[in-house]
């Protein structure tokens, strides 16, 4: 009785992760392993073979991929310059990095149009410098900018989580213990912050590699993304089992990034609350 | 000396990078030509006209309300699952995590439409009941995430002592647990709320016609050009908060309660 009065309160939450996590996902299994006529069907997970979607997936690989490495760089020196700053800063630096989010996410990126264009504020500026112009609007490198920029704050926060949770003492004793600067990153700090690394990478890695919004505002719609395939299939196309298909490959990915974050991750430590 | 300078010169870049498209849009709202492209004088014409724009209010009604229902609701089924989670086996909790853990890893893309799926499936009209729903599913994982910690460092004898002194599981809950845990669910429900009202893939995915939140109004409005008056309300919506954040973090705060 006191066990069952225990695990009441989960009730609502059981329900409710049943109906809107676990069977709308095996909803996008059915569909995507079936055909129009509800036979079984591979056809739909093959088609990611064809020429156009295998150039979409590769092309979404390869620009996520890039994303998430420029994030981290961007970001682990950040975290570390952040967190040698004393005091309860701990709010502060999380609000500084939300913050921008109150600001619509579609309006952010398209004023990127605004900063990237030939005749944009930043050509503006670099042709007041007597810089050479930058060129990149339309192109995978605009893109490749608008994921770094949406999605650094969820590589940011995740590092910084951990790098704080890092007892000063051990930093102390290796260092007591004759280790030099660079033998106490990689060998004390770096280790420690694993957890966090991972997680901010998960969280970079996958919304950059499944984006459509930012292939379409900043590509000018000539770059197509896995996203963007995904997408058209189920709101211009109405082709659910295509679109379901190709969802499915996705998650495969989603699915291996899970099992190496498990594998780093053993105590689910990385968070960027 | 050169070292500090190199730090702050560091961090200035990265904030000027996160902060120039805000930027960009705030002198955007004051700009009188309705393109973006060239600069046409300053006006605050936007302002004004922004009220009179009966779509976007709508499109900011149904965003600030659909953010406040899907955070509130997900606050509460999510605290009220951690009690029940906490008290698990450690197979049947890993389990639980890991389902919740699904919203957050998955890509928002087939969340949206698996969502899409089972409102279709169920037969739902897809409207505002369906982009609330969906809400409140992506926004119950960050509540869960960000008072579990809370609730593992909570003291159970302080619960069972509540309770042998003859208070009921409800009130103890609201007398003990709730306080301790509070700023772990206060910082669960923000993070929800600002995810909501920055969301617009699973929203995509599971409006109907006719219903609008800011999100998807703008992503209607890039093809044809973005109104002025978007500009105008996101630089409202963000002068608000960073003035509410900035008289919270003045406000004596108790400094060993960070979220």
């Amino acid at each position: 009785m006191n066990n069952f009065r225990k695990k009441l309160p989960g009730t609502p939450y059981f329900f409710w992760s049943v109906l809107f996590i676990i069977i709308p996902l095996c909803m996008v299994f059915y569909y995507g392993l079936t055909d129009k006529s509800g036979a079984f069907t591979l056809e739909n997970i093959i088609a990611i073979a064809t020429r156009e979607h295998s150039k979409a997936l590769w092309l979404s690989l390869l620009l996520s991929l890039i994303a998430t490495v420029i994030c981290l760089l961007l970001s682990y020196p950040l975290a570390m310059i952040l967190c040698s700053r004393k005091g309860g800063q701990h709010s502060v630096i999380v609000f500084i990095f939300i913050l921008p989010m109150w600001m619509n996410f579609l309006l952010r990126t398209l004023a990127w149009q605004t900063l990237l264009e030939k005749t944009g504020v930043i050509n503006s500026i670099l042709s007041f410098l007597h810089l050479p112009a930058l060129n990149i609007i339309n192109t995978p490198q605009a893109i490749v900018l608008g994921m770094v920029y949406n999605f650094l704050p969820f590589m940011v926060l995740p590092i910084y989580n951990a790098l704080a949770k890092i007892d000063e003492n051990v930093i102390n004793a290796a260092r007591d213990l004759g280790a030099n600067p660079a033998q106490v990153f990689f060998k004390v700090t770096l280790p420690l912050t694993v957890p966090g690394i991972i997680s901010g990478i998960t969280m970079v890695f996958i919304p950059a590699l499944t984006t459509f919004v930012i292939s379409n505002l900043l590509g000018g719609s000539k770059v197509l993304l896995i996203g963007n395939v995904v997408e058209q299939e189920f709101t211009q196309a109405s082709n659910w089992h295509l679109g379901s298909g190709l969802s499915i490959v996705l998650m495969l990915f989603i699915l291996l990034n899970m099992i190496v974050s498990a594998i780093f991750d053993k105590d689910g430590e990385g968070s960027v609350l | 000396m050169i070292k500090t300078a190199a730090k702050k010169f560091y961090v200035f870049l990265i904030f000027l990078f996160l902060y120039a498209p805000i930027a960009t849009l705030i002198v955007l709202s004051f700009n009188a030509s309705k393109t973006r492209a060239k600069w046409g004088g300053f006006t605050t014409r936007w302002y004004v006209s922004l009220f009179r724009n009966d779509a976007i209010m709508n499109a900011l009604l149904n965003t600030l309300t659909i953010a406040l229902i899907a955070s509130l609701t997900a606050t509460v089924i999510g605290t009220i699952a951690c009690i029940a989670i906490i008290n698990m086996k450690k197979k049947s909790r890993a389990i639980w995590m890991g389902i919740t853990n699904i919203p957050m890893l998955n890509a928002d893309i087939v969340t949206g439409i698996s969502l899409m799926l089972l409102f279709l499936s169920l037969g739902l009209k897809f409207g505002y009941g369906t982009i609330l729903l969906s809400h409140i599913t992506f926004c119950i994982p960050y509540v869960i995430l960000s008072v579990m910690p809370r609730m593992k460092q909570f003291n159970t004898s302080t619960y069972e002592a509540a309770l042998d002194l003859g208070a009921g599981p409800v009130y103890s809950f609201f007398k003990v647990v709730l306080p301790d845990i509070l700023p772990g669910v206060l910082s669960g429900f923000l993070m929800a709320f600002t995810m909501s009202l920055d969301d617009f893939i699973i929203t995509h995915f599971t409006k109907g016609a006719g219903v609008d939140t800011l999100s998807t109004k703008i992503y209607t409005e890039v093809k044809k050009g973005i109104k002025p008056e978007m500009y105008a309300l996101s630089t409202l919506i963000f002068v608000t908060v960073l003035i509410l954040l900035l008289l919270i973090n003045k406000a004596p705060a108790d400094k060993k309660q960070k979220a």
